[in-house]
């Protein structure tokens, strides 16, 4: 009962601190805000720009021709060895017949052309989708040493480009982020210490009339906790309503025909659950460890 | 009870001697007068009693607490035995005068029930009833002593360390302030007051300590000035 009475009187000295030192609690509340946001801007900008290279990534392809001399059965045939190979995701039969049609789609307006041009003057082919585009080349080899295929065509340069752009957004992007994590737990520390340096001599009376540091720390690890689970919540609806905002503005200019925005629904989950574990973690240590200084003898 | 035995020290960074071999002792029940010039190393003794500071050299006991070997865990147990009253007051500015005298009771582990039955008890002592309820702001300085001796008096400290008590404080309000100090006294704690007002200790018949450079120069029954030692 006494430690339950304790328990209650500490987490309630918590909570009154955020609104006795509410100036204080603002400051600390609005930079926790300010530096989630930031960071949520950037990775958010990061996981569209990643998904917008994952979309275009997947639309590239590789095309594997058979060897003329099978019979469309013996070509189909070689389907289940090409899918064998590691890094191959998909992959599409075209017969000579298809791909006479689909010539004669794209380029049918000039009828000259086609006067010569039989279906048996094409080859049955493969479209092969890959897992990762950034393997292509071995992936190549290894479609080129198949039995059956008597050559393949690959976008290299097109492939690499993507995977050089993918490697310098991920990178950057990881950098930001990171520097950011770093900026604002200093300032959020700075903030705390500036909150606890004008509360030290609440801290020295404390010591004076014999609290233990336990019983001192408590209270200002609960305000944080408080001040870092609110910061975190506002943060998450103000990323929320930026984001919207930012999506639909997108989507409905010319912008929109052009790249695809990943809906927010997909993002809450991760954006919360950083959102909290971040606040829960400069409030936890930064109520702990900014009044480390005042709790020695 | 307090036992000071051959206490010095020096502090490293100045190289400054604040006691130089200090034997005081003082018995429980006892209430005595600590007086001294400015830089004689009043404070020094104080913080050496309160374990802010550790002696160089020689024994301290406070209540029964050997400061010199005490671990830091321990010292607010120790402190749970004194009560301090300092010369500005140190009350906290956003709490009532209840809550500054309960919250020295709940950092003790004090229940509610028991909270509030004491407090109000030691308010009407020092003569603070009907103010429970102000600010420390909204009171003049002699009241705001008073909330720092109810706070130093609610747990029912075996001693009362009282720091310059008066020096913020008029003629009168320090004479009454000294009367509250000594009708606690009677009631059984151990009082040791720092001051260096000399009309004040003059008012009273109770043992003077004097210190000078660190070191006791007079210890006995009587006046401050019978022991010739001046600002």
């Amino acid at each position: 009962m006494a430690l339950m009475n304790k328990i209650g009187y500490l987490f309630k000295e918590g909570f009154r601190s955020v609104f006795t030192h509410g100036f204080m609690s603002f400051a600390s509340v609005t930079i926790l805000i300010a530096c989630l946001l930031i960071m949520g801007c950037f990775a958010l900008l990061a996981v569209n720009i990643n998904s917008l290279i994952s979309y275009y990534e997947s639309q590239n392809e590789m095309l594997a021709f058979v060897d003329e001399t099978l019979s469309e059965e013996q070509a189909r045939a070689i389907e289940q060895h090409l899918l064998a190979i590691p890094n191959v995701r998909e992959v599409d039969f075209i017969s000579r017949e298809q791909a006479y049609e689909d010539y004669r789609n794209d380029y049918g307006e000039d009828e000259v052309i086609f006067e010569e041009i039989q279906s048996d003057t094409f080859r049955h082919r493969y479209v092969i989708y890959l897992e990762d585009i950034a393997f292509m080349g071995e992936t190549q080899i290894d479609v080129d040493q198949t039995e059956g295929i008597a050559e393949t065509s690959a976008m290299l340069q097109i492939a690499q480009g993507f995977v050089r752009l993918r490697n310098i957004v991920s990178g950057v992007s990881l950098i930001l982020v990171v520097t950011l994590f770093l900026v604002s737990i200093f300032i959020m520390s700075n903030t705390v210490k500036l909150t606890t340096f004008s509360r030290r001599e609440e801290i020295a009376i404390m010591r004076m009339v014999g609290a233990t540091n336990s019983f001192i720390r408590t209270p200002f690890i609960i305000e944080g906790l408080a001040l870092g689970v609110l910061g975190a919540a506002a943060a998450f609806f103000a990323q929320w309503g930026i984001y919207t905002l930012v999506s639909d503005s997108i989507m409905s200019g010319i912008a929109g025909n052009l790249v695809t925005v990943v809906p927010y629904d997909t993002l809450m989950l991760p954006v919360g659950g950083v959102f909290l574990a971040m606040g829960v973690f400069v409030g936890f240590f930064g109520g702990g460890m900014a009044i480390r200084n005042y709790l020695k003898v | 009870m307090v036992q000071m035995i051959n206490v010095s020290k020096v502090y490293e960074n100045s190289g400054t001697v604040a006691a130089g071999g200090i034997d005081i002792e003082i018995a429980d029940g006892e209430f005595a007068f600590l007086v001294g010039p400015s830089g004689s190393g009043k404070t020094t003794l104080i913080k050496l009693l309160t374990g802010e500071v550790k002696p160089t050299d020689g024994e301290i006991i406070v209540n029964g607490f050997d400061l010199g070997k005490i671990k830091p865990r321990k010292l607010p147990y120790m402190r749970r035995t004194l009560g301090v009253v300092f010369q500005d007051f140190r009350l906290i500015e956003d709490k009532t005068v209840y809550e500054n005298v309960a919250f020295a009771m709940r950092v003790v582990g004090a229940g509610k029930k028991e909270v509030n039955k004491r407090v109000p008890y030691v308010l009407d002592l020092v003569g603070l009833d009907g103010r429970e309820n102000r600010y420390p702001m909204e009171l003049s300085g002699g009241e705001q002593q008073r909330v720092a001796i109810a706070r130093a008096l609610v747990n029912s400290p075996r001693l009362i360390i009282a720091d310059e008590p008066t020096g913020n404080l008029d003629p009168v309000k320090s004479l009454e302030l000294m009367l509250l100090l000594e009708k606690i006294n009677e009631l059984g704690t151990t009082i040791l007051v720092v001051t260096h007002e000399k009309e004040l200790v003059n008012s009273f018949s109770k043992r003077v300590v004097a210190i000078d450079a660190g070191l006791v120069v007079s210890d006995g029954m009587g006046g401050y000035y019978s022991y010739g030692i001046d600002e």
